[in-house]
């Protein structure tokens, strides 16, 4: 089957690196920002739960469930970014 | 039923399991044994990767590494989770569109070059044996604790198991069996998790339970514990002790790292389509978060719960008026008491130490990390079967990785250096029984090195994560982003990238090991942390041998396009 007329890759490889960028700022930002960099400036705030220090909180549990997220959101918006750049669907 | 009934009924019954699954899933053709024919639905690669990626050391020792170390253990936990963000959004679904079958043949091909699948090779080969011989080593030592068999015999029996599933099954098998192992060793994981949750915090959800204040209490968990560590000398449990660039650079090296492990990549090869490779790395870290989020708070109780035991109300306990469980784990050599003083009080304190008149302390106490995990169900009371669940956790855990392992070692054999290099017109028929001996010959060696393990293991598992962060993870990712990086400037990278954390681990870790320390560092950075600049390294010399050297052929080029994109699909 050829393929129909279809919008340049290089549009969907561009949209693809902005979201990497957009997604890896932020693994980079909860990881060695609030975890690691900014640790010791938030151990006096106690949160999301009563009795953690926020900066251990990230480094322990909050990076964790941020990667998980990201990873799924990726997948997510990528995915429909295939539908619609190379799909066959008549459009 | 006593421990050591239930342990063998419950390790035998997950061993037959595993053996049924193998037979069912026999592979015919090397698109099977290598990739596992690429059906794997991403589901089921999610608990694949999990499994493969979970290692004996992180069932039975990272909650323990956390608990003694408090928040410098984070690295780990950080390291091992976000390089799963790397790969999934650098690496995976690019390499899922190449479709080859092993690491080394994406880096040959794409620098069009046996040089480069040579140095691929051998340093996948080398990462593979490194980290397989602490999980022939892991299943040894539960065999031995919890069902007295002697280690050797452990082993064998381990190699058995591992043997019938990889060389019949190669990639199909151990993906099916490593299904069956992830859902044997979260389980095995989180029971006694949930319990032990119950137990100190009063809720069934850990991750809640060791960041909230207990009821009946007005300081948190975190708080007291913080509070009992200064008692008693140690160093503050929530905050880090070391350097900050230190720490970013280990946690890098370790995401890299784990981002460039050959056969955590390679099992994204295995799913039907590029949508599915990403998908599968969801599922994958989700599957694994669930282990890696709960390890922390298992830590916080663990530690408390034995603070508690050996210091109550503000003094230190005789020793005849410990538990049993301390008891019983003294007598495995993995808890040591020595009395100094002779007092008969259990003294368990940090370097930092002193008593009321200004006087410092000594410890009296040795505790091997490994027992925080394999004591919790006993510390927290709960019945024998749940006690040799773990013992099938630890097993499962550590025969997923190993047979994962396995397989990058014996398609690099069979496929890199046979097919590829040395007898191009190798029939698949052939390939395929070469694979198989390979496969066989290699769960002998690792059997070997289990038995016998070489002295320095634990170090040479910090060597495979900085090799993979200086050598593989940039190779691959310039392959995919950079069109026009050329052969030249990828090996030229790699090699200086190799040599470079190489010779920084062996200076420090075998030649100098007394020089190890922060002042002789470079920049402040451990052995563990030095990948991260090794990799820096590699990009570098990378980019200014491109810049003197001509374009990669337009096939190449246009290969790299091509990964670029997924395929084409009828919708």
């Amino acid at each position: 089957m050829a393929p129909p007329q279809r919008p340049p890759a290089a549009d969907y490889w561009r949209k693809n690196l902005t979201l990497i960028a957009i997604l890896l700022s932020i693994w980079a930002f909860v990881s060695f920002g609030l975890g690691i960099y900014w640790a010791e400036d938030l151990h006096g705030i106690q949160a999301p739960l009563p009795g953690t220090p926020l900066g251990f909180w990230f480094a322990q549990q909050g990076s964790i469930f941020t990667f998980v997220i990201l990873i799924w959101v990726y997948a997510w918006k990528m995915n429909r970014l295939d539908d619609e750049y190379f799909s066959d669907e008549e459009k | 039923m006593g421990v050591t009934g239930w342990t063998t009924l419950l390790v035998g019954a997950s061993f037959l399991l595993y053996i049924v699954i193998a037979i069912r899933s026999r592979a015919t053709s090397t698109g099977e044994f290598y990739i596992a024919g690429q059906d794997v639905p991403p589901l089921a690669n999610g608990m694949a990767t999990a499994a493969d990626w979970m290692s004996a050391a992180s069932f039975i020792s990272m909650a323990g590494l956390i608990s003694f170390s408090g928040y410098d253990g984070s690295v780990y936990l950080m390291g091992w989770t976000g390089g799963y963000v790397l790969l999934a959004l650098l690496l995976a679904p690019y390499l899922r569109k190449f479709g080859k079958y092993t690491v080394p043949d994406f880096i040959g091909e794409r620098y069009y070059s046996q040089t480069a699948r040579l140095v691929a090779v051998i340093c996948a080969i080398f990462i593979s044996f490194t980290y397989v011989a602490g999980q022939m080593r892991g299943v040894g030592v539960v065999f031995s604790r919890f069902l007295e068999i002697d280690v050797t015999w452990g082993v064998i029996i381990g190699m058995g198991v591992v043997f019938i599933y990889a060389v019949l099954g190669g990639m199909k098998g151990i993906t099916y069996t490593q299904v069956a192992q992830y859902c044997v060793l979260i389980f095995a994981f989180m029971v006694p998790a949930v319990f032990i949750s119950l137990m100190v915090a009063d809720t069934v959800i850990p991750h809640i339970g060791f960041g909230s204040i207990p009821p009946g209490s007005d300081v948190s968990l975190l708080a007291r514990l913080d509070g009992l560590h200064k008692e008693l000398g140690f160093s503050t449990y929530t905050l880090g002790s070391g350097n900050t660039i230190n720490l970013l650079a280990i946690t890098f090296a370790l995401m890299a790292g784990t981002a460039g492990l050959p056969h955590v990549i390679i099992r994204f090869y295995t799913v039907p389509r590029v949508r599915d490779a990403r998908k599968s790395a969801g599922w994958a870290l989700l599957f694994i978060a669930i282990l890696y989020t709960t390890a922390p708070a298992v830590a916080v109780f663990a530690r408390t719960n034995l603070i508690d035991t050996v210091y109550k109300d503000g003094s230190f306990q005789p020793h005849e008026q410990m538990p049993p469980w301390f008891q019983t784990w003294e007598g495995t050599g993995l808890i040591e008491f020595d009395d100094k003083n002779g007092d008969g009080l259990v003294q368990y304190v940090g370097a930092a130490a002193v008593d009321g008149q200004g006087q410092s302390i000594t410890n009296e106490l040795t505790i091997d990390q490994d027992i925080i995990v394999l004591a919790n169900p006993e510390i927290a009371g709960l019945p024998n079967w749940v006690i040799a669940l773990v013992a099938a956790g630890g097993l499962a855990a550590a025969l997923s990785t190993a047979a994962g392992l396995l397989l990058v070692v014996s398609t690099s054999v069979s496929h890199d250096l046979l097919r590829k290099w040395l007898k191009p017109d190798l029939s698949e028929k052939q390939e395929l029984l070469v694979a198989r001996i390979a496969a066989g010959a290699a769960v002998c060696v690792a059997g070997y090195l289990g038995i016998h393990p070489p002295g320095f293991v634990a170090e040479v598992v910090a060597f495979a994560f900085g090799l993979a962060a200086a050598s593989f993870f940039p190779a691959i990712l310039m392959g995919i982003f950079m069109k026009r990086m050329n052969r030249e400037g990828a090996i030229a990278g790699m090699v200086v990238g190799l040599v470079f954390t190489a010779s920084y681990i062996i200076y420090f870790r075998f030649l100098h090991p007394e020089l190890d320390s922060a002042e002789n560092w470079w920049w402040g950075i451990s052995p563990k942390g030095i990948g991260t600049v090794g990799m820096l390294f590699n990009f570098m010399v990378a980019g200014i041998v491109r810049s003197f050297t001509s374009d990669p052929p337009a096939d190449v080029m246009k290969m790299v396009e091509d990964i670029r994109v997924p395929e084409q699909r009828a919708v």
